[in-house]
């Protein structure tokens, strides 16, 4: 039981992270149909610049947190502006998914540039004792992630019912012509898209940090986890998604756990393939229902 | 009449034979068995490059798990030969009708979906390989030696120089072979696939039996290309097999030029030897990948082919 729970805690706080990338992927997806696959090297991102705020600069914790935030969601806003937007003429699907895949190394590289290989970490937000719950330990920082997904959600809840701009993007996702018929501008909402996504891979990684600690090339099996969850849960759904990363990071955990750790990664690799290959829409949703999305 | 159909494919079996003695003669021309080695390396990547190029640039289908086919390719003639005491030349034979058959396992329901899709799930493929090679490989993260070396008939292939001349001829080959697909019924369909699926539908062309073919072929030229790897370096670890593999055979295809099959030689020596001209960056090599795949894919989406293309025709006007 301790045990069970205690993969349960770790499960919980890997799933959030994959969530939070896979909405990331979400949100680009719905707006572009695009998958961003540099998403994982905006959560390094994010990490590591909230390091060099926080432990080179001695900047205070709240301060260093908007920054790197900030900073990650420009890095995205760059992204979209100077590889995707030149390409998005061409219509040639080929080269958009090339070039998500050119920038993320691009970032990679420049991650390696900056800050070296060593893996890196700070403080947690909190620094009290862990909190024991039935015989497992809890982290203090794994309180303070899932308080984030949770402002994270009710942030998604109100931005795209309760604000003009964001009921404009989730009005792209569903018909673009559409939407810039009505005197949307499609392309700023790309955009905004791209920022969006920057953030929340952003956020990812200042929270996940301290825990795990992070180098530069952490990033590509992060994207591929986070895809993971987007396709578990079903593209197209911020909810969705987001169920699928703690799904994702639970059943991890578990089989790290129980059966091997060692393959935790590669079986949740061929969930991915088999999810893809015969239920591509996803647990939660319908394939009449994807296909109403456009998948 | 005939002749104005048959020209163009005369003229590029001429080019191959050009190029073909061009790098024959380079490899005799050399002395120093370090670059000599660099360019059995170019060779062995311009094979894998060529079955990526058959696959994007013929058939516009996207694979970003080419790493997990040569890394199979390797290993599993590196495995039989020093386990099971194979003779190289049928370890290798098994080890890639094996990989080939198991890229059609991957292909008949992988090739359903499109795009960012089959981009992720080639990616995916391709990482579990290299993460089971990790796991299961004989000597795991560190890999293992003393593989033989390759035998035909009596010669034992032991310089650089017999592999270079071994590795660029199987080249030509697979080449010549490629550039008879690409001009037959099969290559014209394969390219109208890269157009619009639909139209080819609506023709009654069965699409997946199709795009699983392809596939299979580009698996197949990688996955010899591995296996020759393994028994020309006498040692695999699965750090070679990442999936940053698969991104230099994209590069290689992308800046060589992908909408002709003379970008995968091309690219594959410029991408093999731009490590050794940026040696003092060594260090930054992920960096100077990047750029140089981002800015390429934005400014110069035809590739390094076009350029000589364009030079050829402006200074050597007798060749039009």
């Amino acid at each position: 039981m301790e045990l069970f729970l205690q993969f349960l805690f770790s499960g919980i706080t890997v799933g959030a992270i994959y969530a939070l990338i896979a909405l990331g992927f979400n949100i680009v997806y719905n707006a572009t149909s695009i998958l961003n696959l540099a998403q994982g090297e905006f959560l390094v991102f994010g990490g590591l610049l909230m390091w060099y705020f926080l432990e080179k600069l001695n900047l205070p914790y709240g301060f260093s947190f908007l920054l790197a935030l900030g900073a990650t969601g420009f890095v995205g806003l760059l992204m979209e502006r100077f590889t995707i937007r030149p390409l998005q003429k061409t219509a040639d699907p080929l080269l958009l998914i090339l070039i998500t895949i050119a920038f993320s190394i691009l970032l990679r590289g420049i991650l390696m540039f900056l800050f070296g290989k060593d893996p890196y970490g700070y403080r947690p937000i909190d620094e009290g004792p862990p909190l024991i719950i039935f015989g497992a330990i809890l982290q203090r920082q794994v309180l303070w992630i899932l308080l984030f997904v949770v402002l994270t959600l009710i942030f998604l809840y109100l931005f795209f019912n309760c604000t003009m701009i964001g009921r404009a993007m989730k009005a792209c996702s569903v018909d673009k012509t559409s939407a810039s018929l009505m005197g949307i501008n499609t392309s700023q909402m790309v955009m905004l898209s791209f920022f969006l996504s920057g953030i929340f891979a952003g956020l990812a990684g200042i929270l996940i940090t301290p825990i795990t600690f992070i180098e530069y090339d952490k990033g590509p099996l992060l994207t591929i986890k986070g895809f993971t969850s987007a396709i578990l849960g079903g593209l197209g759904s911020n909810w969705g998604v987001m169920a699928g990363g703690f799904l994702l990071g639970i059943l991890e955990s578990l089989i790290a756990g129980y059966v091997h750790s060692g393959l935790k990664d590669a079986l949740a690799l061929l969930l991915m393939l088999i999810m893809l290959l015969f239920r591509p829409a996803g647990l939660f949703q319908s394939a009449e229902q994807a296909r109403l999305r456009k998948l | 009449m005939k002749d104005t159909i048959l020209n163009p494919n005369t003229k590029t079996y001429i080019y191959l034979l050009i190029f073909y003695i061009v790098i024959l003669s380079a490899g005799f021309s050399i002395k120093d068995p370090y670059i000599l080695t660099i360019f059995v390396f170019a060779g062995l990547n311009a094979l894998s490059a060529l079955g990526l190029s058959l696959l994007m640039g013929l058939a516009g289908q996207i694979s970003l798990g080419h790493n997990g086919f040569y890394g199979l390719g390797a290993y599993l003639s590196a495995i039989l030969s020093v386990y099971y005491k194979v003779p190289v030349l049928l370890s290798i034979v098994i080890a890639v009708t094996f990989t080939s058959l198991f890229a059609i396992l991957l292909a008949i329901p992988a090739l359903r979906l499109k795009g960012h899709y089959l981009a992720v799930a080639t990616l995916g493929f391709g990482e579990i390989i290299y993460l089971l090679l990790n796991e299961w490989g004989p000597g795991g993260p560190s890999g293992f030696g003393d593989i033989p070396r390759l035998y035909l008939g009596a010669i034992e292939l032991s310089s650089p120089l017999h592999f270079h001349l071994f590795v660029w001829t199987l080249f030509a080959v697979a080449f010549f072979f490629s550039l008879n697909l690409a001009n037959s019924t099969y290559g014209k369909v394969l390219r109208a696939l890269h157009a619009s699926e639909t139209a080819l539908r609506t023709l009654g062309i069965n699409i997946v039996s199709l795009k699983v073919k392809i596939f299979i072929l580009s698996a197949f030229l990688t996955a010899l290309s591995g296996a020759i790897y393994a028994h020309f370096v006498t040692f695999v670890s699965p750090a070679t097999f990442s999936v940053f593999y698969s991104v230099l055979l994209l590069m290689m295809v992308m800046l060589g030029g992908i909408h002709s099959l003379w970008g995968a030689p091309i690219g594959a020596l410029f991408i093999t030897f731009l490590p050794e001209t940026l040696r003092p960056f060594k260090e930054y090599d992920i960096l100077i990948y990047g750029l140089i795949l981002t800015l390429g894919l934005i400014f110069f989406r035809k590739g390094i082919i076009h350029l000589l293309e364009v030079g050829a025709k402006r200074w050597l006007p007798f060749l039009k």
